[in-house]
This record gives structure tokens, C-alpha cells and sequence, in this order.
């Protein structure tokens, strides 16, 4: 098995049969699978919403950065990103 | 009050969020296994596909999102690919649970069209022998195919397949199948014991033996297998010392509705005595999820008896299953007896040393049930023979006062 790489260049999607939604009754997004739902809190949902398969990882964190007027979540989105992958949340496109 | 006993507030419940519509007890399979009730064949009509609309609306108005559609066989239903377009419409999460009976390429193409998001498929068996006795009927080709439909319109690939004594020693074979299948996700689902599974427990369920060797070739094989296809099995409830924390309690996040409109906390408390549960017919959701009694009633703790009352992990089971406590010990209120705190905890050791010595005069050379040429069970002397799921079953089962 190959180990996938996940680095600035890297573009996230949502993993196929994955759902991304705001749902107003839990004030939160959450992700949709088969017959499951993760109730994300306020970053992750951030980070997972700008996960669109066409933006890399660094023009995510640039997003998030201009967004939250903040700057150096470089690490925490590659990390939380490596984690999304790793649960099977997301999948990186080739 | 007591400082070691924390009490678990009634406060207001938050949404129905899994929405379970058992669409219909029609069903071309006699599993039996089947947790429906043995009395469904004395339903009255099934709800209209207006009132399933009404019934999503209702639900997803108050945060319900995710929705399974199951039976029966929902697609017995000819208005599930409707169903499936509304619920789509409103934002659910849609999942189908399935035999596979009746899944057409056409009927798949439309359920795909009107935003199916999943399908579970289910499968009795690795062989086509032992699948088609479990169900009654001759189905393991077609489930085959189905499940090759699934991949070609690309779906996940979730194969459920619902263990018990006389498939337990397969496990192998199973994964082996799923993988050939191209499965992503297996779910490796212990027997449990309500509705038809309940009357032939003890032709069902494992010894400890075959559970425990079963759990030990499922995990050489996941470690065989990697991410490739992940591999669900739950240790089943009678082999455990604690209770699972049964629909994490009744009335906190699970609403079903049965083929008729009745609306229950989980999916078997119908059998559960002096509730009386409200029926969509007459009462909107809000009404059915928020003010009916039987709803409310097990809720928070002031239900319990000891020694659920006084213990401190009632926080995190809730008492464990009131079906299996009403089932096993007669009262609902009781803790469940798979607790080894339950004073009734011996009727599960006691069923499951029954299964033991089964397994071990089975080996010893007696015969078990095995399938005999006309798919019916073949019962060792002073063993019950299996009762498979049938109208014709269920009616014997729980005759009605004219007879039928």
C-alpha cells in the first residue's frame, strides 16, 4: 500500500459517499456517510467546506487566513487534513 | 439523594436526527432471523406515499437528517424511488437497506436519479447453499449481480451480513466473498434477538467457541486486507458484561415508523407492554417525538429499578435494551439482563451454555439443523426446527379472533 502524501500542493475532497451540510438544528455542519454523521465543530467545518477537490492545501490555508484574519494554520490544516484522510473523511485527488 | 448516584435530567430531548422507515413488512426473503415482529402479518394498511411525505417533511423540519428505508424489502414499494426523490429534496441523507430482490438496473438507475446516497445490501452467506436456506428462497445469483449493479453505479459497496450459529464458522469465506464482491465496507452483524430471531433463538445463537473464533479470523483478515475494504463486527450483546447503550437511549435520537404509521422510540418496542404508541395518522411528528407518553416514558432515569437506579454507568448505557429486559425477564424496567450486575444475568449465561453444549454435540457427531432438499430445516431429535418469516408464519404464530 502506498502512503499517500499530503503536502501544500495536495488537493482534498470530500470522500466519495461523504456529505458535507449545515444543519440549522445543531447550529453545526456535519458529515453525511452511510448510515452516520460526524457533528464537526466550528474549524473543522471551516477547513472541510473549502475541501472542494480543486483547491489545494495551501490556497485553503490562505483562504482561512484572509477569512479569520490570522495567519500560520498552514500545520493545523495539513494536520487535520492528514487526519480527514486518514478516517477516510477525504480523499486527495490525484 | 444519593452522591454517588447522578440522575440523568428529563430535560427536553433534542431532534429525532435517524429517521427509520420500515416502508413495508412485504418481503420476498423468510429470514429466519428477521427482527420484525412475529405478528406483522396482522398489520392493517400500509401509509400512502402522500403520508410518508408528510412524515419526512415533519421529520426534517425538527433536524432529522439521516433516513434509512428499509422493511420488509422497501422495494416492494413501488413508490420508493418518490420517497427516495422527496427526502432527497429535503436534505436527508438516504439510506436504502436492502435484499437486493427486485433492484433492477432501471429501478437503480432511477433510485440514483432521484439522489439515493447508499446502499446496504444484505447477504445471508458466503455460499449460494447456506444463503438460500437462511432466507428460504433462491437468491444468492441474483444478489451477486445486484451487487455488481451497486459498483457499476457507483456507489459504495456495503455488504451486511447478519451472523448466527449456522453461518458463524464462515466467517472466512464471507470476507473472502465481500472482497471478490469488491466490497468497501462489511459489516459483520451478530444475530439480535427480537421478532422472528427471538422465537428461534436457540437454534441461532453462537457458543462462545464459534463467537470468539469468528472475531479471531476477522481480524487476521483485516490485517490481511488493510484499508482496501474495512471490516465491522461488534461482539454480540450475550457474550458481553455490559449492555450497548441501546439507541442511546430510548427517545434520544432514533424515531422509526412502522409500515402502518405507528411511531416507536426503536425499531422492536412495539412488543413493549402498557405504551401506548401514537400512530403518524393521526399525530404530526413534533406531537409524536416531543408529548406522546410512551416516548417520554424512557426517558431520563425515574423508569429505572435498581441496580441500574444507584449505578453510575447508567450515564453511559441507560440500562442497556428495555426489549431484551422485557424479553428475558418479563418486565422492561428491569436492568438488561446482559449486565452482570442484572440479577436475571444468568438467563443469558445459561442461554449461551445451552449454545455451547448445542456446538459440542454437533461436533461430537449429531446433526443440527442443516438444509434438507426441500430448504426446510432439518431439527435433531428434540430440537424446534427453525421458523421462517412468512404471512402464513406470523398468522400461525398469532391467530385473529375470525381465524386468519
Amino acid at each position: 500500500m502506498s502512503q499517500i502524501i499530503i503536502d501544500a500542493a495536495s488537493r482534498p475532497a470530500v470522500e466519495r459517499g461523504f456529505r458535507l451540510q449545515w444543519e440549522a438544528a445543531q447550529n453545526a455542519f456535519v458529515l453525511l456517510y452511510p448510515e452516520g454523521m460526524i457533528q464537526l465543530n466550528g474549524s473543522a467545518g471551516e477547513i472541510l467546506k473549502r475541501c472542494d477537490g480543486t483547491a489545494t492545501i495551501a490556497g485553503i490555508t490562505a483562504d482561512l487566513e484572509r477569512a479569520f484574519a490570522t495567519s500560520g494554520l498552514s500545520g493545523d490544516v495539513i494536520h487535520f487534513v492528514t487526519m480527514a484522510v486518514e478516517k477516510k473523511w477525504l480523499q486527495i485527488l490525484p | 439523594m444519593a452522591t454517588d448516584s447522578p440522575v440523568i435530567a428529563p430535560a427536553r430531548p433534542g431532534p429525532p436526527l435517524w429517521l427509520l422507515l420500515e416502508l413495508t413488512y412485504r418481503c420476498p426473503l423468510h429470514c429466519a432471523f428477521c427482527y420484525n415482529p412475529t405478528d406483522f402479518a396482522n398489520t392493517t394498511a400500509e401509509l400512502a406515499t402522500e403520508d410518508w411525505f408528510r412524515v419526512l417533511r415533519e421529520a426534517r423540519a425538527l433536524g432529522a437528517v439521516q433516513l434509512g428505508l428499509s422493511g420488509g424489502e422497501p422495494l416492494s414499494r413501488d413508490d420508493l424511488e418518490l420517497i427516495v426523490g422527496e427526502a432527497h429534496g429535503l436534505g436527508f441523507y438516504t439510506n436504502l437497506i436492502t435484499s437486493g430482490v427486485g433492484l433492477t438496473e432501471a429501478r437503480l438507475g432511477a433510485l440514483k436519479k432521484a439522489g439515493l446516497d447508499h446502499i446496504q445490501l444484505s447477504f445471508q452467506d458466503s455460499t449460494r447453499q447456506m444463503n438460500d436456506f437462511l432466507s428460504s428462497t433462491r437468491t444468492f445469483e441474483l444478489k451477486s449481480a445486484v451487487a455488481a449493479l451497486i459498483k457499476q453505479y457507483d456507489y459504495p459497496m456495503v455488504l451486511n451480513v447478519v451472523l448466527h450459529r449456522l453461518n458463524i464458522d464462515h466467517v472466512e469465506e464471507i470476507l473472502d466473498m465481500a472482497l471478490r464482491l469488491g466490497a468497501d465496507y462489511v459489516e459483520l452483524a451478530n444475530t439480535q434477538y427480537y421478532g422472528w430471531a427471538w422465537h428461534n433463538r436457540e437454534q441461532l445463537l453462537p457458543s462462545r467457541e464459534q463467537v470468539e473464533g469468528a472475531e479471531r479470523t476477522m481480524k487476521r483478515f483485516r490485517e490481511r486486507v488493510g484499508r482496501q475494504m474495512q471490516i465491522y463486527f461488534v461482539v454480540p450483546d450475550y457474550f458481553e458484561r455490559r449492555p450497548k447503550a441501546c439507541m442511546n437511549g430510548l427517545g434520544s435520537i432514533f424515531l422509526t415508523i412502522t409500515p402502518d404509521g405507528t411511531a416507536l422510540p426503536c425499531h422492536a418496542a412495539r412488543m413493549l407492554p402498557g405504551l401506548e404508541f401514537p400512530n403518524v395518522r393521526n399525530a404530526s411528528i413534533e406531537q409524536v417525538w416531543y408529548e406522546a407518553e410512551s416516548f417520554n416514558h424512557f426517558r431520563g432515569d425515574a423508569w429505572m429499578k435498581e441496580p441500574c437506579r444507584s449505578c453510575p454507568e447508567k450515564t453511559r448505557d441507560f440500562g442497556g435494551c428495555r426489549c431484551q429486559a422485557f424479553l428475558l425477564t418479563g418486565d422492561a424496567a428491569n436492568a438488561d439482563p446482559v449486565c452482570d450486575l442484572s440479577p436475571h444475568h444468568h438467563l443469558v449465561t445459561e442461554a449461551v451454555a445451552r449454545a455451547d453444549r448445542a456446538a459440542a454435540a454437533a461436533a461430537a457427531g449429531a446433526v443440527g439443523a442443516e438444509p434438507g432438499a426441500d430448504g426446510v430445516g432439518r431439527a435433531a431429535a428434540g430440537e424446534k426446527p427453525l421458523v421462517f418469516r412468512s404471512p402464513r408464519n406470523s398468522s400461525t404464530l398469532h391467530p385473529t379472533r375470525d381465524g386468519n
